[in-house]
């Protein structure tokens, strides 16, 4: 790496890192509000947690969306029947994802290709409907109601992030902050670069000596525990945990934000979210086919940059 | 004692026979070529030896240990590398790169979350060494998949030895090359196991590099093993030049 290209990276971290602190000052007046930053956050950390397989193993998770469900779900049971803690939510939220995908994953993993997406979105499914169908402990159709999140207590001063839109708002940007190093830190370890290595070439990777299947199964766990701490960040961020949040349509929003954004660069995922939180949020203001603007969109950048919306914003720097 | 024993391997795909009833005993320090007319079963046969697929029948014993029903990563582990007769390597990443995914896994880092600056600088020392080694020193930023096709086979070879192999499988490493590749690619291999004092089996279809570089020589015709002996012998073997030519033995 030259030190004009290091630098480069530096900058563009400051630049990333000073949008998203200053985030509830800049938005309001460009007619944006806090917690729909809130939610760029929640849901490009979902999109990040996808694309740490799609983009970093090589693999197409079409059933994310189970995960970041169960997640939301073991938050929202965890407040309303366990305690009212919001630390503890988390905690929760995210162990319900990344076991359930530390179980199926292991059954999963040896499928590759479109199989590998089909069960995905098969076991997503099933989520969905175990979500859909069990009323009494779900609240069905109508999702969970019932609890909200608790203000943070440290003893001596608590915060309050219910009622004050700014102080979720950091809550949120350092849970964020935590899982995006954790898992900076994964791909910049020795077993990161095993995930790459089966990324780029399958066999080259088992036959420099790693066991495929056990990495990808290792990659797919830790993805599905990011995902579940996004859906339980999702799941205090609305009060509300809805089977939709289970359904594979959600796994594709979360597979057009990570593809969109630019899935061989860690950030693209977010500023796919962004783009499509925010176009959302416009649009589905002025007409219900907002989703139809967003499939264009992708199609557009798919066709013109294959790179993503970040690979593009990239190359367009270096030239 | 032999490094490499192949007891009787047999493989078939559907009714096809593509590896039938061949043994093999490869000792320590030994340079080996297979040759055969194409078809012979020769791929087949290094993909046996090293686990891509289980034989339907025989054995593969390595080091005394049978590993006939072993996965190939755990192979590679036991000391066993390979390059294929289509380049693998991992395009997208640097030359360097590439060297230490191998280097890394061989050191026992693959589930490492991080090392230790020694370590670091151990692993570092011994990327370079491989990369110099190879003659890939002036070339170890570049992105493999922009290499010239020559550096691309180098490169596959320098990520096996970055294994520290003590069995090195080379299938066609001067396939597509030119003369002048095929000699740096020759020398390479040459110096590995006279200086190196690697134990190598190798397929190959150059006869030049066959005969300047092979201890002893393995001829298999479809599927089943024609001659096995030193160059002297395959070169005037009868049934060999009745195999290359076309005719009946």
């Amino acid at each position: 790496m030259t030190g004009g290209e290091g630098a480069c990276k530096l900058i563009a971290l400051g630049a990333i890192w000073a949008a998203l602190l200053l985030a509830p000052y800049w938005m309001p007046p460009l007619g944006g509000y806090t917690a729909l930053g809130t939610r760029v956050l929640v849901l490009g950390l979902a999109a990040m947690s996808v694309n740490f397989l799609l983009g970093f193993t090589g693999v197409l998770s079409f059933g994310h969306a189970a995960y970041f469900g169960l997640g939301a779900y073991g938050a929202g049971l965890a407040l309303k029947f366990l305690a009212p803690s919001t630390p503890l939510s988390l905690i929760c939220g995210m162990l319900v994802g990344g076991i359930a995908g530390a179980i199926l994953g292991a059954l999963i993993v040896r499928r590759r290709g479109v199989y590998f997406a089909m069960v995905t979105i098969a076991f997503g499914q099933v989520f969905y409907y175990i979500a859909f169908q069990w009323s009494s402990v779900t609240g069905g159709d109508d999702g969970l109601r019932g609890f909200s999140r608790r203000p943070l207590d440290f003893g001596a001063f608590s915060i309050d992030i219910l009622s004050n839109a700014e102080s979720f708002y950091y809550f949120v940007l350092f849970c964020f902050a935590l899982a995006a190093a954790a898992m900076g830190f994964v791909l910049r370890s020795p077993f990161g670069r095993t995930m790459i290595a089966i990324r780029e070439n399958e066999r080259r990777a088992r036959f420099l000596g790693i066991p495929v299947e056990r990495h990808i199964w290792i990659a797919f766990t830790l993805s599905c525990f990011f995902i579940g701490f996004a859906g339980a960040l999702y799941a205090l961020l609305n009060n509300f945990a809805d089977p939709k949040g289970l359904h594979y349509s959600q796994s594709g929003d979360f597979v057009i934000m990570a593809v969109m954004g630019g899935m061989r660069s860690f950030w693209g995922p977010l500023l796919g979210a962004a783009v499509f939180v925010i176009l959302q949020d416009y649009l589905s203001s002025i007409t219900v086919n907002w989703m139809s603007f967003i499939g264009l969109l992708f199609v557009f950048v798919v066709l013109f940059f294959p790179r993503g919306l970040l690979g593009a914003i990239r190359r367009k720097v270096q030239a | 004692m032999m490094l490499l024993e192949v007891v009787a391997a047999t493989k078939h795909f559907g009714r096809l026979a593509a590896v039938r009833d061949v043994s093999l005993a490869v000792p320590q320090g030994e340079l080996r070529a297979v040759i055969g007319p194409n078809g012979a079963g020769k791929t087949t046969f290094f993909n046996l030896i090293s686990g891509l697929f289980p034989p339907t029948a025989g054995r593969v014993v390595f080091d005394g240990r049978d590993v006939t029903g072993m996965p190939a990563h755990a192979r590679v582990m036991l000391g066993m590398a390979r390059t294929f007769q289509i380049t693998e390597i991992f395009p997208e990443l640097s030359v360097r790169e590439n060297v230490r995914v191998g280097a890394e896994v061989a050191a026992g880092f693959r589930l490492r979350p991080w090392i230790s600056r020694a370590e670091g600088a151990e692993l570092q020392r011994r990327i370079e060494e491989t990369l110099s080694l190879a003659g890939l020193a002036n070339k170890a930023d570049r992105l493999v998949g922009e290499l010239a096709h020559g550096d691309q086979r180098a490169a596959e070879i320098a990520m096996a030895l970055a294994l520290r192999p003590r069995l090195l499988l080379l299938d066609e490493p001067t396939a597509g090359m030119g003369d002048q590749e095929t000699y740096e690619i020759t020398q390479l291999i040459r110096g590995l196991h006279r200086d190196g004092k690697l134990t190598i089996v190798l397929i190959e279809h150059d006869m030049r590099v066959v005969f300047h570089l092979a201890d002893r020589i393995t001829v298999l015709d479809q599927g089943k093993l024609l001659a096995e002996g030193t160059p002297q012998e395959i070169a005037v073997n009868d049934a060999v030049q009745a195999a290359y030519l076309g005719k009946a033995a």
